[in-house]
């Protein structure tokens, strides 16, 4: 039976990855992560887990050893944060085109320089066009949920696509959470042993990765576009199978009363818990203010946001990383891409905030709000801002 | 699903681009991005087949009349034959198209 407990939010991640019973863990420790590749080796160590620890010199070497690990059969677990995410970028690319299905944590972090270890969404934004499917949590008890469900998605016959799930380095790993931790007796009613559709296999030798010329590399692409598209009925379905199971529903997309708000706030992540509560407060004193939140990234839930957003006037995009000398954010970019075109489209105010671990406090709300009122009540949409810089964004030096 | 077309549709690859099949060769026409290619000056070939040793693609076979000839679906144009050859009877040309 699943235990509530006050726990840290790395460690219930690394015992939830654990009790889907992975065989190997390739990984490599960097802050805000450790704690979860720290505590799988002591389970390791220890005999709680019976899986290869692969303790890699770099990420590079941590996803190519879970490259192979999951060509060859294994249920794959890694997990890093920003510099280390980085490093693993040219593998993240092969593991998604191989159909390679494994399961990786991004504690998220700011990526150097200068060098800083605290919470934003650089790293993983940067690895937005390495064709995994990308999920993001909220808090501990859905990061810890989301490790079989992420196991169970990537390990489908309709997907075979390597899933990585994020959540806020810190503000979420570090956090001691009360948590609803399923057994592994219970993981093991919804998450079936791993049955590859492929893999390596001296009987059956096959190449795996083999040149991509010209001729069929557009191809090779296409049914990669394909896959991760296709993937989007499977996970909705997964996330309704572990309702069913176990009483808590994901959605790729998740609303906050949003019943008739004229402006709603759309963002990723830790920060959307302080958004709800300045909505509360907001909603209290009568203002028509709501939150849309991605939970799915990639696949891109487009007709959820659309649904989700249906009605409102304007909308507030809150970026946690933005493309220097280029358009703003990336949540802007994409809600943009999304609504571009579609019939009385909200207007957008995007703000990038929480920089490389700067606290977004409720009184950041207040002013973004305040922007936001503004195009609504009829002010010309500003430019894309770094809100929470001293200096202001637009000064001059 | 297998692949043994140069040209397949996105949906005849297998899961991966995975090569399924021995024999891929046939269709993985690697000279393409040749931009020159070997030429023999006959009168001077001595027929020894070095040239036939050290091709890395092992693209160079020996003819009918015992001369070594260039499989120019896979020569990569890497002038490794030219480097090697005892009498220089094999010089490097322009690919023209």
């Amino acid at each position: 039976m699943s235990v509530r407990r006050g726990v840290e939010v790395s460690i219930a991640v690394a015992e939830a990855a654990g009790f889907c019973d992975v065989d190997v863990v390739a990984a490599y420790p960097i802050t805000p992560q450790t704690h979860i590749v720290e505590h799988l080796a002591e389970l390791v160590a220890d005999g709680h887990l019976d899986a290869e620890f692969v303790p890699v010199e770099s990420e590079h070497a941590a996803m190519s050893a879970c490259c192979g690990s999951a060509a060859a059969g294994a249920r794959t677990f890694t997990a890093t944060s920003s510099q280390g995410l980085a490093l693993m970028h040219e593998v993240l690319f092969i593991a998604a085109a191989l159909r390679l299905p494994m399961v990786m944590v991004v504690a998220n972090r700011a990526l150097s320089g200068p060098i800083n270890i605290w919470n934003d969404h650089s790293d993983i934004m940067t690895e937005r066009d390495v064709g995994w499917i990308a999920l993001f949590a909220e808090n501990g008890q859905e990061a810890t949920d989301l490790v079989p469900i992420c196991h169970r998605i990537s390990e489908d016959p309709r997907v075979q696509l390597p899933v990585m799930l994020n959540f806020d380095g810190f503000i979420v790993s570090h956090m001691i959470e009360p948590i609803e931790q399923l057994s592994k007796e219970e993981i093991k009613t919804f998450l079936p042993d791993f049955a590859p559709v492929q893999r390596l296999d001296i009987d059956n030798p096959f190449t795996m990765g083999p040149v991509g010329m010209p001729n069929v590399y557009t191809e090779a692409k296409m049914a990669g576009e394909h896959a991760i598209r296709a993937s989007y009925e499977p996970i909705v379905e997964i996330f309704k199978d572990f309702g069913d199971k176990f009483g808590r529903y994901y959605n790729p997309v998740e609303s906050y009363r949003t019943d008739g708000a004229d402006i709603i706030f759309v963002m990723m992540g830790a920060i959307t818990e302080t958004a709800m509560t300045w909505v509360d407060a907001q909603r209290d004193a009568g203002t028509k203010v709501g939150i849309v939140r991605f939970r799915l990234w990639r696949p891109l839930p487009a007709d959820d946001f659309k649904k989700a957003v249906a009605g409102a006037k304007v909308l507030a995009i809150l970026d946690r990383h933005f493309s220097p000398g280029g358009p703003g954010g990336p949540v802007a970019q994409e809600v943009k891409y999304t609504l571009y075109g579609t019939d009385n489209a909200p207007k957008i105010v995007e703000v990038v905030v929480g920089l490389g671990g700067r606290d977004v406090f409720p009184e950041d709300f207040d002013d973004i709000y305040k922007r936001a009122e503004a195009v609504l009540n009829g002010a010309p949409v500003p430019p894309f801002e770094l809100t929470q810089v001293r200096g202001g964004h637009y000064g001059k030096i | 699903m297998s692949r043994q077309s140069p040209t397949p549709k996105w949906q005849e690859l297998s899961l991966g681009c995975a090569t399924t099949e021995p024999g891929s060769s046939r269709y993985q026409q690697t000279g393409d991005w040749r931009s020159e290619r070997p030429t023999w000056k006959w009168e001077n070939c001595i027929k020894c087949a070095v040239c036939t040793v050290f091709c890395p693609e092992g693209c160079i076979h020996m003819n009918a009349d015992n001369y070594p000839q260039v499989d120019l679906t896979y020569c990569k144009g890497c002038a490794i034959c030219v480097a090697e050859c005892w009498t220089g009877c094999i010089t490097m040309e322009e690919e023209k198209e």
